[in-house]
């Protein structure tokens, strides 16, 4: 095995890594961009869709029509989430509807436990999507999962670029973003803009969800909390609320985990979430905005 | 009388009450009900500390669990007995191996060194305002708790990190809580108080009055640090083993939930909370082990405590945003003066 092959290797593993981070941060920058909301409880809507397909392809029903279920539990789950929990503050503080976003975690994954216990659980995935392939000798492998987590990424992003762009929901979603009382002004249903927001993340949390598992082949109450963490990393760096900067975060923090872990002596490289978390800290300092919104300033 | 001594005073009334409980409680409680009221006075000075910068200065912390993690690690590695400290952590420096300090320095140390790390974390920090600087302190949170798995010539990673002795008794509890609300109580109702709570409700405008801004915020941080960090060497000497995760989100989400149902802007409301939360969770716990009704066996329900005490604070945060107390301080007509003069302020808002 040349250097080559294991940098391109490297590359392989972090471009597929950064497809579900960008898929998690666009269903989180969704939400907070109309609502100016985080989202704790985005990983735990990416558990429901895991479990929803876990559930139903360990009962018998085809993987494919699983994960349709799944997805739209997902977007059931938030779209429950957002009427009993959010709704009620939607004006209240920030920081009073961040922690109600950390309480609702909170709930989802104890009950989870409660039901499903906390051992890991295995995720039925069908034997074609399990197929290594290899390049260059056996030098360069992933599976068929890895190359339908990053077609299915680019894919859904193509569709909500499509969504938010050309049909008058999302650009009404977008005008929300922009100026919630103005879009109220001129006459757009604020409400239903806002539930669409969350049907349409929750889904894509959804589908991360069941990627995320099908990679790690299992699912477990908390398995939402980790990925929803960095996800949120991956959104501030690319500029919290704005779907493209998501996406160029989700890639960026992929690349930068995985090379820290290739490249890096293992002294080192055991900090990689001390490091990643050291970054978001550095962006919220110097450049809270994230890449894509360098001019967004912050008072004090 | 002055506001200052009428509520210096209350704090010397209430440091008696507390003494007579460290002390007469054992003797008339047995030891269940002696163990909720230590972990309450526990929980208090933790919440007390939480409450210096999230309640009044307005800078909402997720980071505090880092620094009560930091100070257990600290005063642990620092009291270990010599003889077990070189079987338990081989690894550590040997100037560290040397020595192991009683209870109390290795508390004082502690909550100094904790202190010390709040000023490096918070100077650049505190520049951060409302959400970005929960989110900022929640990465603290998050690589303290790298840097406890991964530093394991200290910690012992991952595993649990035992050996402490366990010399956390409720006199020593009560004793740290009196300083504590002394401390808070001559601190938040003093000038400088007043310059926190002008930071927390008008940044600008406090700024505008000529109230350094940082530095206000900065010095309630460090000096609720320091308190986490003696909170947590007394939570270590109370645990004996604990591991890092023990200081991670759980015990930041049942903080937070004590603070916000007490209030946020309210010592006694802060305690209140604490004494509402462990009540609570220690009836839930009991249901959780599962019991009987006549005929009828209620299964054991694991988490069910849990969550119950989210939906609380989902509650709590849309009925009553402000908590239990909001402002308003329990007095027991002791400071009435001042309690009427705040009902004005109020009124006048």
């Amino acid at each position: 095995m040349t250097q080559l092959d294991y940098i391109l290797q490297q590359i392989v593993n972090a471009v597929s890594l950064g497809s579900l981070y960008a898929l998690v941060a666009v269903g989180l920058s969704i939400v907070f961009g109309v609502l100016k909301l985080t989202n704790f409880a985005h990983g735990d809507v990416m558990m429901v869709g895991a479990f929803g397909v876990a559930l139903l392809a360990g009962a018998g029903v085809p993987f494919p029509v699983a994960v349709i279920c799944g997805i739209a539990a997902a977007a059931v789950a938030g779209l429950l989430i957002e009427r009993i929990a959010y709704r009620p503050i939607r004006d209240a503080p920030d920081v009073a509807r961040l922690l109600t976003s950390l309480a609702v975690t909170y709930i989802i994954e104890n009950v989870g436990i409660l039901v499903f216990t906390s051992s890991p659980r295995n995720f039925p995935l069908p034997d074609i999507l399990n197929t290594s392939w290899e390049v260059s000798n056996g030098a360069i492998t992933f599976t068929s999962i890895n190359l339908l987590t990053i077609a299915l990424t680019f894919v859904s992003l193509l569709l909500l670029g499509w969504f938010i762009t050309r049909t008058t929901t999302g650009l009404g979603m977008r005008a929300a973003a922009e100026d919630m009382s103005a879009a109220h002004l001129v006459g757009l249903n604020v409400n239903r803009l806002i539930i669409v927001a969350f049907i349409v993340a929750s889904a894509y949390a959804g589908l991360a969800g069941i990627l995320w598992a099908a990679q790690a082949g299992v699912v477990q109450p908390q398995m939402g909390f980790t990925p929803l963490l960095k996800a949120f990393v991956a959104a501030i760096i690319g500029g919290f609320g704005s779907i493209a900067g998501a996406l160029v975060g989700g890639y960026i923090l992929g690349a930068l985990e995985i090379f820290i872990v290739a490249f890096l002596p293992s002294s080192v490289s055991s900090y990689r979430d001390a490091i990643v978390f050291a970054v978001l800290i550095a962006f919220l300092l110097v450049r809270p905005g994230g890449l894509l919104q360098p001019n967004r300033e912050i008072k004090l | 009388m002055s506001r200052e001594a009428r509520i210096t005073l209350l704090v010397l009334v209430a440091l008696v009450a507390g003494a007579a409980v460290a002390f007469g409680a054992p003797h008339v409680l047995s030891d269940y009900f002696v163990r909720i009221i230590l972990l309450i006075a526990l929980n208090a000075i933790l919440v007390l500390a939480l409450s210096l910068s999230n309640g009044f200065t307005g800078v909402f912390s997720l980071g505090h669990v880092g620094f009560i993690g930091a100070g257990a690690y600290i005063s642990g590695i620092l009291s270990i007995p010599v003889q077990q400290k070189m079987a338990l952590l081989p690894h550590l420096p040997t100037f560290l191996h040397a020595f192991s300090l009683p209870f109390l320095p290795a508390t004082l140390v502690a909550g100094l060194l904790t202190a010390l790390l709040a000023v490096v974390v918070g100077y650049p920090l505190m520049r951060l305002s409302g959400y970005f600087v929960s989110v900022a302190t929640m990465g603290f949170l998050i690589i303290v708790n790298v840097v406890l798995i991964n530093a394991s010539d200290f910690t012992r990673g991952a595993r649990t990190f035992t050996g402490v002795p366990l010399e956390t008794t409720l006199p020593w509890v009560t004793g740290w809580l009196a300083i504590t609300v002394f401390v808070l109580a001559r601190l938040v109702y003093s000038p400088f108080g007043r310059a926190m709570k002008a930071v927390r409700d008008d940044t600008i405008a406090a700024s505008a009055v000529g109230i350094g801004v940082l530095r206000t915020r900065l010095i309630a941080f460090v000096i609720g640090a320091f308190f986490s960090g003696v909170g947590g060497s007394l939570y270590a000497h109370y645990l004996g083993s604990f591991s890092p995760n023990t200081f991670y989100f759980a015990l930041t989400m049942s903080l937070i939930t004590m603070l916000v149902l007490g209030g946020m802007g309210s010592l006694t409301g802060a305690v209140v909370g604490v004494i509402c939360v462990s009540l609570l969770s220690e009836v839930l716990r009991s249901v959780e082990r599962g019991f009987t009704i006549g005929d009828f066996a209620v299964p054991a329900l694991f988490g069910a405590s849990q969550i119950v005490l989210g939906f609380i604070f989902i509650l709590v945060m849309i009925f009553r945003p402000k908590g239990i107390m909001g402002d308003r301080e329990l007095t027991f007509g002791l400071t009435q003066r001042s309690a009427t003069v705040n009902q004005t302020e109020e009124r006048k808002r």
